[in-house]
């Protein structure tokens, strides 16, 4: 009887290791950054090269940093859902645009609508890389003490908006 | 086809110049080969099996001009890999941190040779003990 009894069961654990891999989302990196205090940026806008953005002009808020690009796919896909969530005034979009070309972003924001309230523009995507961005559409919300406490990677829609962000929304205003 | 052995050893040796990072980083011999070698040791995270200096992505590209920066400005190779990952976590390592959460990755192998020792010693013990004749089984002695 052991005798298949050891080989099943080390069947058994094999299929259970293999199954909880399989069912892991490997894609999306943990951020070292939540819990941190956001990387401070420093960068030209987007709308108009000679004015700058910090987002030290968000301090005090909470705000949503939304990093895309025009050769990005999955921001296009995004964009109507950003769209719907800056409509409802619940937090400011900040755009980091990354590693773009001045003229398509902006004529992207003509085409699509512009759910930001400002575009960084990150042309060499250092910021980016303070940020930690591995891949667009990556969307960071950061409270009113400075510090990053959520990160979404993937593009975004209306349903995981209202399910990882509005509920983070809530908590801090409840808080204060 | 004497010379397939030929070229699969030249295609084995050429594997440097399929390098993507071709531009020289440094003047300096030695501060060449450290960037060759950090090079090696950090990960592309658009492209999670490749180290930046494997990859073309874009962002492979913006690491290694960011590690080349911070070795310019005199940064250790343990500030540098801080630096990383403070950004990147420890993902950014392709050599990870012996850590508790990664104690199976690095047992793995320890555990596969001894599991495999073990069965071994086991089966062995067992046919040692067998008579030398298997009465159950006439059809082997007969052949």
């Amino acid at each position: 009887m052991l005798k298949y009894l050891i080989p099943a069961g080390l069947f058994a654990i094999l299929i259970v290791f293999f199954f909880v891999g399989l069912g892991r989302d490997k894609e999306t990196l943990p951020s070292p950054l939540i819990g941190k205090a956001a990387p401070v940026f420093d960068l030209p806008t987007v709308e108009d090269p000679a004015q700058r953005i910090s987002n030290n002009a968000f301090a005090g808020r909470m705000y949503v940093v939304n990093v895309w690009a025009t050769w990005c796919v999955g921001c296009r896909q995004e964009h109507e859902a950003l769209m719907e969530i800056a409509g409802r005034n619940e937090v400011p979009i900040v755009g980091l645009n990354w590693k773009d070309q001045l003229d398509l972003a902006q004529q992207w924001l003509r085409e699509l609508g512009n759910p930001y309230v400002v575009n960084a523009f990150d042309a060499e995507g250092r910021v980016a890389i303070d940020w930690g961005v591995y891949g667009a559409p990556e969307t960071f919300l950061i409270d009113a003490q400075g510090k990053v406490i959520h990160k979404h990677v993937a593009p975004l829609t209306v349903e995981i908006w209202n399910r990882d962000f509005v509920p983070l929304l809530q908590n801090v205003k409840a808080g204060s | 086809m004497r010379a397939l052995p030929v070229i699969l050893m030249l295609l084995l040796v050429s594997a440097q110049t399929f390098a993507i990072d071709t531009e020289r980083a440094f003047e300096d011999e030695a501060q060449q080969a450290r960037y060759e070698r950090l090079s090696r040791e950090l990960r592309c995270l658009q492209c999670r099996s490749e180290t930046i200096a494997d990859s073309n992505a874009s962002l492979a590209s913006d690491l290694r001009r960011q590690l080349r920066e911070l070795m310019a400005a005199g940064k250790s190779d343990a500030e540098i890999m801080q630096y990383m990952t403070d950004r990147y976590s420890d993902y950014v390592l392709y050599k990870p941190p012996l850590a508790p959460r990664t104690w199976l990755l690095w047992a793995a192998p320890a555990l596969f040779v001894l599991g495999g020792a073990m069965a071994a010693v086991i089966v062995i013990r067992r046919k040692a003990q067998l008579p030398e004749e298997d009465p159950a089984d006439p059809g082997l002695g007969a052949s």
